[in-house]
């Protein structure tokens, strides 16, 4: 009980700076995941339009060499480049998830019944329209899955990202750490997993309010 | 109508797919394109809204060429219709039809009523099918759906590749029954692909039987079931749809020359005794060069008090000749409740009665050889 009135009243204090702390958290990781898309989702129908193995292999083979990098030293990497803050920490988000929103969103364009590309071809779909009005639409489900899952590691790797002076709940651990303060540790990691989990929900619930609208469609 | 000449097509690594081909697909008019798999029926089909391009030879519709047209205008004056997978599954069926139409920049009155005409024309009830999407419908209803696409934008040429290939049986079966029907409505240029001769052969004005990027043979289904071009042709039909295509024996066969005619010299007694001796009604009048002038009536002889044989012709009465093709004969004489007709030459010279008995025992034996018993 002493620990539990401990804790409330740890959070009556620090609430302020505890949200400020969360809320540059949801900032950094929004960022990297809307530019991400931005930057994905474009890159993905290109690649799908490519003839060129060659150049689809190269694309994806150096997102997988960003995903491979261990998270600390891409962001001690990005200190001689850009140096310390939120820039260089979103900068290595993005890095980070190129490749899976890349990969949906290309794995759901090839996805689509050729057959189907092909009657809206023949029926005078230019090659625009037949992108808007066909194959998003279809590889939709695709690439929101990619979205989700994306979502919820970045929100898990800003974590890092106080390392290099960038803030967010890592923030919150890393003074743990330096004062010794267990309510500390305990509410930053409290709140990135509520973030994620949170945000996870937010886009499955997504998800099945635009399958009801369209119900069953494949 | 459609005008293919010496188009030939080579894929970049060499293959040579089409080989200067020949076709005239008629306006208004069921042309199959048939033949096995990698004949180059598809790509052929494909030609024609410059789904894939030719690389020799000139294709014409109307008497322009299709070079000359933007493919994707093209495309949009031509029905497309495919498997059944061709709909698009994340649209109502509303959606799916309205396609074409909405590219072109219909009205929305227009199309609402362009839909429901076309979901009633294709037999689906507007009001119950308009809000479903496709995977709510069975594979025959959904090919509806894809037959009444193609056809929304009222385009006078539609390409069907395979429609209906991968529906059951029994569907399959109604709906090349329903596009038959359909056309006597619509009267487009249908070029229709397909595997299935028996397909080809019930739905076909003109089938066109491929091979290797060649066309074999191209004719009505009774010109390839009588007079198969070759063995390949042969085969391909098969031995058991030849059979059915039996030809009946020609007309010659059946004449009974036992009859001899009236001459215009004999008088009106003898005629009557003659008449009354065989109990016929009716008899052939001849002159003397044996030249058939008409079917003397009995009814007429009673009645009319002329003496000249002449006058006593019913002129209702034609006589068939004897290189008439013996199913029209067959349907000549249903229709007419004939029991017996004179057959003359080409001279129209008096050859003999049809001999109705053996005609019905040739009829009735090439029955069996049909596969009847």
């Amino acid at each position: 009980m002493e620990f539990i009135r401990n804790y409330f009243e740890f959070w009556r204090d620090r609430y302020p700076s505890i949200l400020e702390y969360a809320v540059q958290h949801l900032i950094m990781s929004a960022l990297s995941l809307v530019i991400g898309i931005l930057v994905t989702i474009p890159l993905a129908i290109l690649l799908t339009r490519l003839k060129r193995n060659f150049l689809k292999s190269l694309v994806f083979n150096i997102a997988n060499v960003f995903q491979t990098v261990p998270t600390i030293a891409m962001l001690a990497l990005m200190i001689p480049i850009l140096g310390i803050g939120m820039k260089p920490a979103v900068t290595a988000m993005f890095l980070y998830s190129l490749l899976p929103l890349l990969r949906n969103t290309y794995a759901g364009i090839q996805s689509i019944d050729s057959g189907i590309v092909d009657a809206a071809k023949g029926m005078g779909y230019n090659s625009f329209q037949s992108l808007i009005k066909v194959e998003l639409p279809l590889a939709m489900p695709y690439i929101m899955s990619g979205i989700r899952v994306t979502s919820v590691y970045i929100i898990s790797w800003v974590t890092m990202a106080a390392v290099i002076g960038a803030g967010g709940l890592g923030g919150l651990i890393i003074s743990g750490i330096g004062f010794n303060d267990k309510n500390l540790i305990f509410t930053g990691t409290l709140l990135a997993i509520v973030l994620a989990v949170a945000t996870d929900l937010l886009f499955a619930r997504f998800e099945k309010s635009r399958n009801r609208t369209r119900r069953k469609t494949i | 109508m459609i005008e293919l000449r010496k188009v030939n097509k080579v894929y970049e690594d060499g293959t040579h797919v089409l080989k200067d081909i020949d076709l005239l697909f008629e306006s208004g008019k069921i042309n199959v394109l048939i033949g096995p798999s990698g004949c180059g029926k598809t790509t052929t089909m494909r030609l024609l809204n410059r789904l894939t391009e030719h690389t020799g030879g000139e294709i014409f519709i109307d008497e322009k060429n299709i070079a000359d047209f933007n493919p994707i205008e093209l495309r949009r004056h031509m029905g497309y219709v495919i498997q059944s997978i061709g709909l698009f599954p994340h649209m109502t069926i509303y959606d799916n039809v309205a396609t074409v139409p909405r590219l072109l920049k219909w009205d929305k009155s227009k199309i609402d009523k362009r839909v429901n005409e076309l979901l009633e024309l294709v037999n689906l009830n507007p009001e119950q099918y308009k809000k479903r999407y496709p995977s709510e419908l069975s594979g025959g209803q959904q090919q509806r759906i894809g037959v009444a696409r193609a056809l929304a934008a009222e385009p006078a040429t539609i390409l069907m590749d395979e429609p209906f290939s991968a529906l059951d049986p029994i569907s399959r079966d109604q709906l090349q029954n329903e596009l038959v029907r359909l056309q006597e409505d619509i009267q487009k240029t249908i070029i229709f692909v397909t595997h299935d001769m028996d397909e080809a052969l019930k739905i076909a004005d003109q089938i066109i039987l491929m091979k290797d990027g060649r066309v074999v043979q191209k004719g009505t289904p009774r010109e390839i079931l009588t007079n198969p071009a070759n063995d390949f042709v042969r085969e391909f039909i098969g031995e058991e749809r030849l059979k059915t295509a039996e030809p009946l024996p020609s007309l010659s066969n059946f004449i009974d020359p036992t009859i001899q005619a009236i001459h215009l010299s004999e008088s009106k007694e003898s005629v009557i005794k003659k008449l009354m001796e065989q109990q016929c009604f009716t008899y052939p009048l001849v002159d003397e060069t044996n030249q058939f002038l008409g079917q003397l009536s009995l009814q007429k002889i009673m009645n009319e008090s002329s003496v000249h044989l002449e006058d006593f012709v019913d002129p209702s009465v034609q006589a068939l000749t004897t290189d008439q093709d013996i199913e029209d004969v067959l349907e000549y004489l249903e229709k007419h409740k004939h029991h017996s007709l004179p057959v003359v030459d080409n001279e129209n010279m008096f050859v003999g009665m049809i001999d109705m008995k053996e005609l019905f025992r040739s009829v009735r034996s090439v029955y069996g050889k049909r596969g009847g018993n």
